[in-house]
Parts: structure tokens; sequence; C-alpha cells
């Protein structure tokens, strides 16, 4: 018999049972939808921090007080206040391959506009901060360094604050209070929305030199953003911050250097790879739905060989070689799969949609998850019917014939 | 041409064991046999005779234990099971007492299903059918289902499934047992009518009425051959059947009108 009477035969014998096929593909459906719609989150994730690792800007180091060390002891990164602006600074002049260098210090703070409160995160840094960490002005100014020297109350606010505080009003000229320190918003930030759990538009930010001294009294900096010339100089770069960060600390053993120096490429591939984990992981728990599914078709199709039973004795009694049933049944559970996959693609494509529609959540339906869960779909269909056939195959004419 | 005197089955020393790991039972002791060209014989027994053995082997189902057989010049006796199903598709035709007709398939589809394995293009499957179920008188229930064809319909459409592949031989097993009196002697009527046209048939039954319509009859019991006899006086399946229309003309006389 050929392939295409084959089909046709198969499709004949499912339609028979017209409900069984339904829930038996009902298992590969689920399975091959799961795998689509899990495989779409997780690579949703990953070009959302892909691209807002790219928003940070490109070509940078960051530098952290403390160090990582694995075990023994050692400050903990970010536990020691022993970075400093004037590190910023001298980064910035002494440092051949570095452009630019953004410091950046954060705390919680209250806010209030008019009648309006809010609690937000306010963040010093230097006039700098646009052109390193890629950054745009959507309304009125950034801070300049004359404003930075002279520790002006200047600041300049995040999308979701103006929104937040000023509704509809125009907020470029107005007083807002930080701790109950006048400030005057002289631009606001360009919305870069949510990038993985933080909203990145929920800030505001001030020269640097007056959130050290005005508003918290500290002297101390979280991290340094550096934005190296070339990706080529990212190695001679983090050797001339680290040498003069050494230098200014009087250190004089990389052992024990009190900051750690890391490169935006690792951070990208760290995130990668925690994505790449939570991807395998969905996909892995929708793999295993889709094994379950295939489990229920050997069982149907196992079902369905002792009932045709008799018809098997049959067809082998009128000259169907061994091959010809086992190819009739394999064709049948392969059928089943493909339908199933089929359909279980186009529900999992609209899964996706929806999670991004209502769920807000970033998804993207590869075509290599479609290819992947089709050819496991047919897979299955494979594994799961060779058993089934191979027993309709080796079935006893005369046995089968007389089976009741 | 037929020849009369050519045999189509040889079969030598023919044993049949079956082995259940307990205990061997002897189906067939040595039974040597042979039908020639043309003819058309009942195989009787009771059960446990190993008629249904004989019947097995004849239709290499089944090979033998010992013993050889040979069908139409070649031994299969030691064939391979997928050499075998050749053979059948190819040389023998197959009449079930339970008709075994594939169920949603229409008449005309169960037909074709021997050429289907024998690999013939669609087109001449369909002619070929369609030509084999005219034959059997049932040219007007092609598109039939099975279950929508009474008892003795269904069993015309598995003769013509049988002869749609032209065998050297037609076996039949118990053909009317599920069959009421006239659609026994019309379905024997079709074998009459067959053998007359050469065809070789192989009828297994344990009815002495249905045996009396062969040609010849062969007895089993006990594994062995008691008996294998001409038949001197051989009904007439056509002679019987307008008898029984007589009578029910008798009974209902405003049926028939």
């Amino acid at each position: 018999m050929d392939f295409f009477e084959l089909v046709k035969l198969s499709l004949i014998s499912l339609n028979a049972n017209k409900m069984r096929s339904a829930l038996t593909m009902l298992g590969v459906i689920i399975g091959v939808a799961s795998v689509v719609a899990m495989i779409s989150i997780g690579e949703g994730a990953k070009g959302l921090i892909t691209k807002s690792i790219e928003d940070m800007g490109t070509n940078l180091l960051f530098v952290m007080p403390g160090q990582m060390k694995v075990g023994g002891g050692g400050h903990g990164m970010g536990s020691i206040q022993t970075l400093t602006f004037e590190d910023c600074r001298e980064i910035e002049k002494n440092c051949p391959s570095v452009v630019g260098c953004a410091p950046e210090i954060s705390k919680s703070a209250k806010i209030k506009a008019g009648n309006q409160n809010t609690v937000t995160q306010v963040v010093g840094t230097s006039e700098r901060y646009p052109e390193v960490r890629n950054t745009k002005i959507a309304q009125g100014r950034y801070f300049t360094s004359l404003e930075l020297h002279n520790q002006k109350k200047v600041a300049v606010l995040g999308q979701s604050v103006v929104d937040n505080i000023f509704f509809n009003i125009d907020p470029i000229g107005k007083d807002i209070l930080i701790n109950r320190i006048y400030f005057t918003v002289i631009g606001v930030l360009e919305a870069k929305g949510q990038s993985g759990f933080t909203n990145v538009d929920d800030m505001i930010m001030v020269p640097v030199t007056t959130f050290q001294k005005r508003l918290f009294g500290l002297d101390y900096l979280r991290n340094i953003s550096v934005q190296v010339k070339s990706a080529e100089l990212m190695d001679s770069a983090e050797q001339e911050v680290g040498e003069l960060l050494r230098k200014r600390h009087r250190i004089l053993n990389p052992d024990d250097d009190d900051f750690t120096i890391r490169k935006q490429t690792e951070m990208l591939n760290r995130m990668s790879d925690i994505t790449s984990a939570f991807t395998m992981l969905l996909g892995g728990i929708a793999f295993i739905s889709l094994l379950v599914g295939g489990i229920g078709i050997m069982n149907i199709m196992l079902v369905s060989v002792t009932e045709r039973t008799r018809e098997i004795g049959l067809r082998k009694a009128i000259g169907a070689k061994k091959a010809d049933i086992l190819k009739q049944f394999l064709i049948e559970s392969i059928v089943l799969c493909v339908m199933g996959g089929l359909i279980g693609i186009l529900s999992g494509i609209g899964m996706s949609y929806l999670i991004a529609k209502f769920g807000n959540w970033n998804t993207s339906v590869s075509t290599a998850s479609i290819l992947l869960s089709f050819g496991f779909s047919i897979a299955v269909g494979l594994f799961f019917g060779i058993y089934p056939a191979n027993k309709a195959s080796g079935l006893n004419c005369v046995e089968a014939l007389r089976y009741e | 041409m037929t020849d009369e005197n050519k045999p189509i089955i040889e079969i030598k020393g023919l044993t049949k064991i079956y082995d259940t790991g307990k205990i061997k039972v002897n189906a067939l002791n040595g039974v040597d046999f042979s039908i020639k060209e043309c003819e058309l014989i009942a195989i009787m027994g009771p059960s446990g005779s190993g008629k249904s053995t004989m019947m097995n082997v004849l239709g290499c189902l089944d090979k033998p234990t010992d013993g050889t057989y040979h069908l139409d010049g070649t031994d299969v006796s030691t064939m391979s099971e997928d050499a075998l199903a050749e053979i059948r598709n190819q040389k023998i035709g197959f009449v079930f007492q339970t008709f075994n007709l594939l169920s949603r398939t229409s008449a005309l589809k169960n037909v074709e299903l021997p050429m289907v394995y024998a690999k013939i293009p669609a087109a001449e499957r369909e002619e070929r059918a369609k030509k084999a179920l005219s034959a059997v008188g049932l040219e007007e229930r092609m598109y039939h289902m099975p279950n929508e064809l009474s008892g003795g319909q269904q069993q015309r459409v598995a003769i013509a499934r049988a002869l749609v592949n032209d065998p050297k031989i037609i076996l039949a097993d118990e053909p009317t047992g599920n069959l009421d009196s006239r659609s026994s002697e019309e379905i024997l009527l079709i074998f009459q009518q067959l053998n007359r046209a050469g065809k070789t048939i192989v009828i297994v039954t344990h009815e002495p009425d249905i045996a009396q319509h062969c040609k010849r009859n062969v007895v089993f019991k006990d594994g062995e051959i008691v008996t294998d006899k001409k038949v001197e006086h051989i009904l007439d399946a056509k002679a019987v059947l307008e008898e029984i229309n007589k009578k029910s003309h008798h009974l209902h006389p405003h049926l028939n009108q």
C-alpha cells in the first residue's frame, strides 16, 4: 500500500472513533501548545533582557565597591563604602581608553509636589549619565557640570514619577520636595518601560554632589559605569581603571582589591544564561506534557489493535505482509500526532499572543520552537506508535481471525 | 485450460503438533492428501478432528510441523511468513463463516482489499472489483456498507473478495454456518457455478447437507482421514432453491406474486 492510501485509511479509522481520536489528540495538542507557548515566554524574556541591557549603553564597564570572592572572608560586593565621586572623576581624567564615567548612588525618598505624595528611588549621578547610559531627555534638559559643581537642587524626573505626581501638568520649572528639601524640576527622562522586574522610569535623578551633601550626607557611591571607546579596548580599559583605583586606594596586591570591575558583556552572558535556563525549565515541563500525550497515544493504539484484531487477521489472510500492518498502525499514530501537533502549534501561538496581550509579558514565537515541537510530535507518534504497531503486525493470523 | 488430472494441492505425511508447553496435541497425524484442479470438495469431521487445522495449513495460515505441502507446484511448507502472505494473496481466496468484512467500508472497497496488497493500481482495482461483485449478483449494492447488507449478501461480497485476485483455489470455512437455508443454498449455488467455470473449491463443514452439494467428501477424525469418497448423488443447489421457493410460495402465496 502506498503512503497516500495509508494516510487515507488511517483517517477513515480515526474518523470511526471521533471522540476517542479527539481526546487522544488533545494530549498532543496540549503538549505541543505548551511547548510553543512556554518557549515563546522564555524567548520573550530573553529578548527583553537583551534589549534592556542594550538600553544601558554600549561598551560599558561597571565598577562596584567590595570584592567577589568565592568562599573565605573579604568584603562582599557593595558592602563597603570606598568608592567615591573623586575616583570617578580621576578615571575620566587619567584612563585613555575611557570615554566617560557615570557615578551612581541611590536611595528611596519621599517626594511631594503640591498635594501629591509618592515614594521613589532618588539617583545621584553626574552630567555624563545620559551619554554613558544611553538615556534620552524627553522634555527640558539634563543638569550641567556647573550645577553639579555647585550642588544645585535640580531634578530630572522619570516618566512614571511625572505620571504619579503631575498628571497632565507640565512639570518643567515646578518645585518638588525630596525628603522635605525643595528641588526644581528641569527635565523629564524618556520612558524606557519595564525592564525585567524593575521599572526604570520610576526614579528621580539629581546631581551626585547634591545627593551626597544636601540630601543624605554620604560620600560613597554604589557603582560607577565606565564607557570605553570601543569593544576592543575593554580589556585595556579594565586594566587602566584597576591600576588607577589600586593606586588611589593604596592597594598593592590585586587580591586585596576593594572594588570589582564587571564587563557589560559578562552581565549580558550571565543574564542570557539565566533566561536560557528559564526557557529550558519551561520547555522541559512542556515536553513532559507532550510525553504524557504520547503515552495516551500508545494507550489508545493498543486498545485499537485489540479491537481490530479480527481486521488484522483478515488483512493478513488476504495477503497483508507484516510490514503492511506495521505501516498501517504506525501511520495512524503519526497522523494522530501530526494533526494534534498542527492544532497544538496554532493554539500555542494563540496562547502566547494572549499571554502577551493580557499577561503584560513579552512573548516571541520562534520558528525554531514550532519546528522543534512539530518534529517532536512526529517523533512521539513514531516512538509510541511502534510498540502497538509491532504488536499488531506480530499477531498470529489464525488466532486473530478467531478472536472474539 | 484446466487439466482435470493435475494435482493443485499435494500433501505428504502432514503432521501438525500444537505444543502448549504442558501437553502436546497431535492435530494432524501424517496425512496424505491431494486435490486436483477443478474439484469441489467438502472437508468434514467433528470438532477436534483436525479439519480446522487442515484448513489453516491448506490456506497457508499455519505451517505444518512435519511433512510437505505443494501448492500449485511450489513447496510452501518451509516458506517465510511474508512469502506465505504473498501466496495467500495470489493463489488462495478465503471465505469465512463470519464473513469478516471490514465495517464502515463499502462492499466495493472490501472487494478491492486483496488487490491493494497486490499493489494493483486504483483504477484497475475498481474495475475488477465491480466485475467480481456483478459475478455474485451484487452490482446494485456496491456502495453499501456491510451493515446495510443481509448475511447472504455479505457472504457474497466475501466471495467476490475471494475471487478478485483470480486464485487457484477457494477455501471456505463453514461458509453457510451463519446463514438461513435459502441464503445457504444461494451461496452453494455460486460455488457450484464457479466450480463449473473451472475453480477449485474446498468447503469445510460439519453439515452433511452442505457436503452433499460437493463432488468429493473427505472426513477427518482424530487427525486422520477416515473417509475419502466420491459423492454419488450431488445435490444441485439450483434445484433445491426452486424447491424452497415452491414451498414458501405454498406457505405464503402472497409473498411471491
